[in-house]
């Protein structure tokens, strides 16, 4: 760990001018510890936000704004979510372990960087930890690494489970800028692919913060997650699916699917929604919609069975969803 | 007084059993459980002293090669660095168990990645690991590394003598069943919860280091060669230990680190191994890949049995995992041929990883077995009980207490083995259903062990001795035998162990600490029971010790009017004589397993696990008990997720932490069913009792790997067996 400068933010304005002036926000410190301590993220400065009052549950209208301080385990717990939104209490329980979730926010969670085996090796070419010095999971050992969307530069996925239940939620990042402003973002669209940045993660610019995730109102239907891991807990997801659907007179009203472990965002593909909304659920219908999913993937040698894999998951998330069991 | 005991011939006399206490074998709590789970017992690199300055060791991320130069000037200016240090008495790897010499110390010369090159020595810890990154090494890397044991440039040499009896090739064509599959098993990692660490202190003369250590008296020897000086003049503490499983088997990297540092700079210098440290440059358990050939009858007797082995290590080092040992007396089988071969690469050095050979030989060996039964068409349980040899099948001498048939038939009963074998018939769900059984084997070994027991006036004991204490219940158990022999309630009996000053116990090794140690406890109690007798004037034989009082004929006396004002001080020195060879003796048990084999993901979960295990007596049906359990959670780790993986362009650890090196979580472990027979074996010590520290593991896995067969038809023979390998064999959901 480098020695770094750290102060404690005693209200919004002053983390937002603190890291205007280019201080790393720290809130659960569960991620960022870590990678400062292997040297592979080293900031100069950090600003503790675990002061600021954003560790609220709210009410947004229709739908619950979650403050960016709320931790994993309170959000999981929270009475509403488990009732309006269980998909996100499940894929956030469905992640790390106790201790991690009681420490774990919603805004760290969603900014958690991925745990490509190269991007942890300081002694190893990586372009998302140095920019220019080649990809070594190309090529090299790539179990968990992506089959969508990915770059030559860069094959490593976003390996969080909340993000994947908040995706298929269409819920809204809302982040305070560095010149006090808020913007709104989808969480569809907060996390980036890889293309030839791949040091970039989202879009946040620098001096962002994020100040909390808004849901729209509840989805109703079934609301499933389903995490594919060789171990049981305290492991990444090698697939994930978030899946919220609506039946209405044995037909599929509405669909919203997400997935996780695939591709350096939570993977969402409206086409898929869109096939769903309407029809008669069959295992003809869940091999259309895998298809739509795995239409780019590629494999890289050790996560090619991700692709098959993929598809039995969706196969089984829509038997779920859509009443016929197993 | 040092009384010897060499054990020749089996020990029937069962003295443990004539003993008045009633504590041996109890499920008693273990005496260091409280300093434990309260955080007063201190580990190694707990020890606050004064002036004690901290060390982080620089790893090589080269695979061979030199290192042509290192820049102190890179680190030297840092906040609170006060050395670099590449000396040539500091170790490039870790000592392979009982070497009792250093091992190979040239550190500015990289065999493997990850290989110490440098120590950085500051203030504090977080300056010194900051240094140790910062440090700017020049390497002349070898082009010509080979990181790979299935590379054909690989040098490869047989390892020990091959057992070649008859003509195996000829009877697995004439055989009414054969079986000839090829396994292959990964590279593990023991990754004990506590690091390996020292604080090394110098006086100018001595050396004195808090360790984390599990053979204290080969260690010794160990760290004083390394450093060019006599054993006198250094003592190791290690008297906790955060597990060990083989890893602190020989002295670590970073022993010899903090040791050069504290004589060079006069402070105390701690160096504690980062967690990747411990991945990295400390032991593997070698990868394996394993030819089974079992040729049957038409009853399902073998008739032909081979078991062909290719396993890795680092060019120098004298260990090879030793996967066929069980393999040597389990089964029979006229035609034998059973070998090792070691190929030569460069990765970590591969070492002792708790039941070394058993634990991935009997996983195969066992997958094999349910294979050989699957095609005859018979229960694996039968197929076990029909393949129990008379005498060793190569050697020719009797078993000693062996109760096998007794573990898999108990087994069987308690589990609710079905011996309907055809393979997915039952579901769950989204779960097929499947069952699956393999036999549990272990070697049994002794080794030469010196403890000092006192009796004081005040009618209490110690027990001393450097034998340690890895978790695994070595303090409980010495205070029951001493206990059970002096007639004293375990509160009165202390331990003290993992101390160089005192006599040489067995160190945790091979299972062997408790038979060893054990047995010197129990001998320098004869010693004393004898004096007490004389005193009494009866024969030891005569002579009832039982709360504190001695009972001889009708006299009934305190101890402490026995001893009125004296002690009795004797060592008990035990050697494992003639005995060794007169029989071959070993651990048993069986193992069933359910589980559930997702249909459409093919993940696994082990759903329900039971052991039963016969090792001889029990010293602590409790601590015993738990020796299994951890045994059958290593089992599902190597069965299902436990993989260490090396970057096969230039063998580096790819998961060096567990986040990604997988153990099994509590979620994947099912209540655990572990069943102890009580069973005496007077071959095996003085006590009749074996080891148990490493039987849970050997052949666990196998279970599992049966299981999934027979829950979902495919047999997947690359442990470890993660959803993809089922995936790619699974049906159409
Ligand atoms: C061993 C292990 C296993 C895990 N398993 C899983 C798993 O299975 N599934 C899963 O989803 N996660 C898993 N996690 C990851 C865990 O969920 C994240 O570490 C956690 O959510 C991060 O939250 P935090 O508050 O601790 O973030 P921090 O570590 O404090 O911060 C993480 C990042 O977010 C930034 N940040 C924090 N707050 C803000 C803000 N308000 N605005 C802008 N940026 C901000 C920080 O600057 C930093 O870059 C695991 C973690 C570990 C260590
Ligand atoms: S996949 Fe991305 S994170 Fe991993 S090594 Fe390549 S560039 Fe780095």
């Amino acid at each position: 760990m480098r020695p770094f400068l750290y102060s404690r933010a005693d209200g919004l304005d002053h983390a937002v001018q603190l890291a205007r002036e280019g201080a790393r926000p720290i809130a659960g410190g569960t991620n960022l510890l870590d990678l400062m301590k292997l040297q592979i993220e080293a900031p100069e400065r950090l600003v503790d936000i675990n002061r600021l009052p954003l560790g609220g549950i709210e009410p947004d209208g229709e739908g619950v704004r979650i403050g960016a301080l709320v931790s994993n385990s309170a959000c999981a717990a929270d009475e509403r979510i488990r009732r309006d939104y269980p998909v996100l209490s499940r894929a956030i329980l469905a992640g790390a372990t106790f201790q991690l979730r009681n420490k774990a926010t919603t805004a760290g969670n969603l900014c958690q960087r991925t745990r490509c085996y190269y991007f942890y090796n300081i002694d190893t070419p990586c372009n998302k930890r140095r920019p220019g010095s080649g990809c070594s999971a190309i090529g090299g050992f790539n179990r968990i690494h992506a089959i969508l969307g990915t770059s030559d530069a860069c094959i490593a996925t976003y390996p969080g489970d909340m993000a994947v239940a908040l995706a298929a939620l269409n819920a809204q990042v809302e982040i305070t800028t560095a010149q006090g402003r808020k913007r709104h973002v989808p969480v569809r669209g907060f996390h980036r692919l890889p293309g030839d940045t791949p040091e970039k993660d989202n879009v946040l610019e620098p001096g962002d913060m994020i100040t909390a995730v808004a849901l729209p109102p509840p989805a109703g239907g079934r609301q499933i997650y389903r995490k594919v891991r060789e171990r049981s807990s305290y492991a990444f997801a090698l697939v994930s699916i978030a899946a919220v659907v609506r039946m209405e007179g044995g037909k599929i009203a509405a669909a919203s699917l997400a997935f996780g472990g695939l591709a350096h965002k939570p993977w969402h593909d409206p086409r898929i929604d869109e096939l769903l909304a309407g029809a008669m659920p069959s295992d003809a219908l869940a091999d259309k919609a895998a298809d739509l999913l795995l239409e780019g993937a590629q494999g890289y040698g050790d996560n090619d069975f991700k692709i098959p894999l993929a598809r039995r998951a969706l196969k089984a998330v829509l038997r779920e969803a859509t009443g016929d069991a197993a | 007084m040092t009384r010897l005991l060499t054990m020749d011939a089996p020990d029937e006399r069962n003295r443990l059993d004539a003993m008045a206490q009633g504590v041996i074998g109890k499920p008693l709590d273990r005496p260091d459980g409280p300093a434990k789970t309260t955080g007063t017992a201190k580990y190694a690199a707990e020890y606050n002293i004064p002036g004690c300055v901290e060390g982080v060791l620089v790893t090589a991320a080269i695979s061979k090669g030199r290192v042509a130069s290192i820049d102190d000037s890179s680190v030297m200016s840092m906040p609170g660095v006060i050395a670099v240090i590449a000396d040539e008495r500091m170790t490039a790897r870790s000592a392979q168990g009982g070497a009792g010499k250093s091992p190979v110390r040239q550190i500015d010369r990289v065999e493997y990645w990850g290989q110490p090159v440098a120590l950085v020595v500051a203030e504090s810890f977080e300056q010194a690991r900051d240094a140790a990154k910062h440090l700017r090494i020049e390497y002349q890397a070898d082009e010509d590394a080979i990181v790979d044991q299935h590379d054909a440039d690989a040098p490869v040499e047989p390892y020990g003598d091959p057992v070649v009896q008859g003509d195996l090739g000829h009877v697995m064509k004439q055989a009414a069943f054969a079986v000839d599959v090829t396994y292959t098993t990964e590279c593990h990692n023991s990754a004990p919860m506590e690091p390996h660490a020292s604080i090394a202190e110098w006086d100018g003369d001595k050396l004195t280091v808090h360790t984390s250590l599990q053979m204290i008296k080969y260690n010794v020897k160990e760290m004083a060669d390394a450093l060019g000086l006599s054993t006198e003049k250094v003592r190791l503490l290690s008297p906790y230990v955060g597990g060990g499983f083989g890893s602190k088997l020989g002295v670590s990297v970073e022993g010899a680190a903090a040791a050069v540092a504290a004589i060079k700079l006069k402070r105390p210098v701690r160096v504690v191994l980062l967690r990747q440290q411990v991945f990295q440059c400390v032991m593997r358990r070698s990868e394996t890949t394993q030819r089974l050939r079992l040729a049957a009858d038409k009853d399902g007797r073998l008739i032909g049995f081979g078991h062909e082995a290719k396993v890795s290590n680092l060019p120098d080092e004298d260990f090879a995992e030793p996967v066929t040992q069980a393999s040597e007396f389990l089964y029979p089988g006229k035609n034998r041929t059973l070998r090792v071969d070691l190929a030569r690469i460069h990765l970590v050095t591969a070492g002792s990883v708790r039941a070394p050979g058993e634990a991935v030989g009997m996983q195969c060996l066992e997958s094999a077995m349910d294979e050989l039964a699957n095609q005859i068409g018979i229960d694996p349980v039968e197929l076990r009980l029909r393949n129990i040899p008379e005498r060793h099948p190569s050697k020719d001498i009797p078993y000693s207490s062996r109760k096998l048939a007794e573990c898999l038939r108990d087994g069987a009963k308690r589990f609710g083995w079905s011996a309907d074998r055809k393979p997915a018939q039952l579901r769950d769900g989204e779960w097929w259903i499947g069952t699956g059984m393999a036999t549990a084997c272990r070697v049994h070994n002794l080794n030469e062990a010196q403890a000092r027991v006192t009796l004081r006036a005040d009618g209490t004991a110690e027990v001393a001795s450097d034998m340690t204490d890895i978790g695994t219940g070595t303090y409980a158990v010495l205070s029951q035998i001493a206990g059970e022999m002096l007639g004293l309630d375990i509160k009165d009996v202390s331990v003290k162990l993992g101390d160089s000053n005192f006599p040489p116990g067995a160190g945790s090794g091979g299972s062997w600490g408790a038979p060893s140690t054990g047995s010197a406890v129990f001998v320098a109690c004869e010693a004393i029971r004898a004096e007490l007798a004389k005193r009494l004037g009866c024969t030891e034989t005569e002579l009832t010790l039982r709360d504190g009082f001695a009972t001889a004929g009708n006299r009934r006396v305190a101890l402490t009017d026995v001893l009125s004002g004296d002690h009795f001080e004797e060592v008990g020195h035990f050697k494992a004589g003639k005995i060794t060879d007169a029989f071959s003796a070993a651990m048993y048990g069986a193992f069933f397993a359910e589980v559930g084999v997702n249909a459409y993901t093919g993940e696994v979960r082990v759903r329900r696990f039971q052991g039963t295990f016969g090792f001889g007596r029990p010293l602590n049906a409790k601590t015993a008990t738990s020796q299994c359990m951890g045994g059958m959670v290593w089992g599902i780790g190597s069965a299902l997720t436990e993989d260490l993986v090396f970057d096969k362009r230039n063998g580096h650890i790819v998961n060096p932490d567990l986040a990604e090196y997988h153990l099994p979580v509590n979620l994947d472990v099912p209540k655990l069913d572990v069943v102890l027979l009580d069973e005496r074996d007077p071959a095996a010590s003085p006590l009749q009792a074996k080891g148990v520290g490493e039987l849970g593991i050997c052949g666990a896995a196998g279970a599992i790997c049966n299981a999934i067969y027979h829950a979902s038809g495919v047999r997947v023979r690359s442990y470890p067996i993660t959803p993809d390998k089922v995936l790619a064999e699974l049906p159409e959901p």
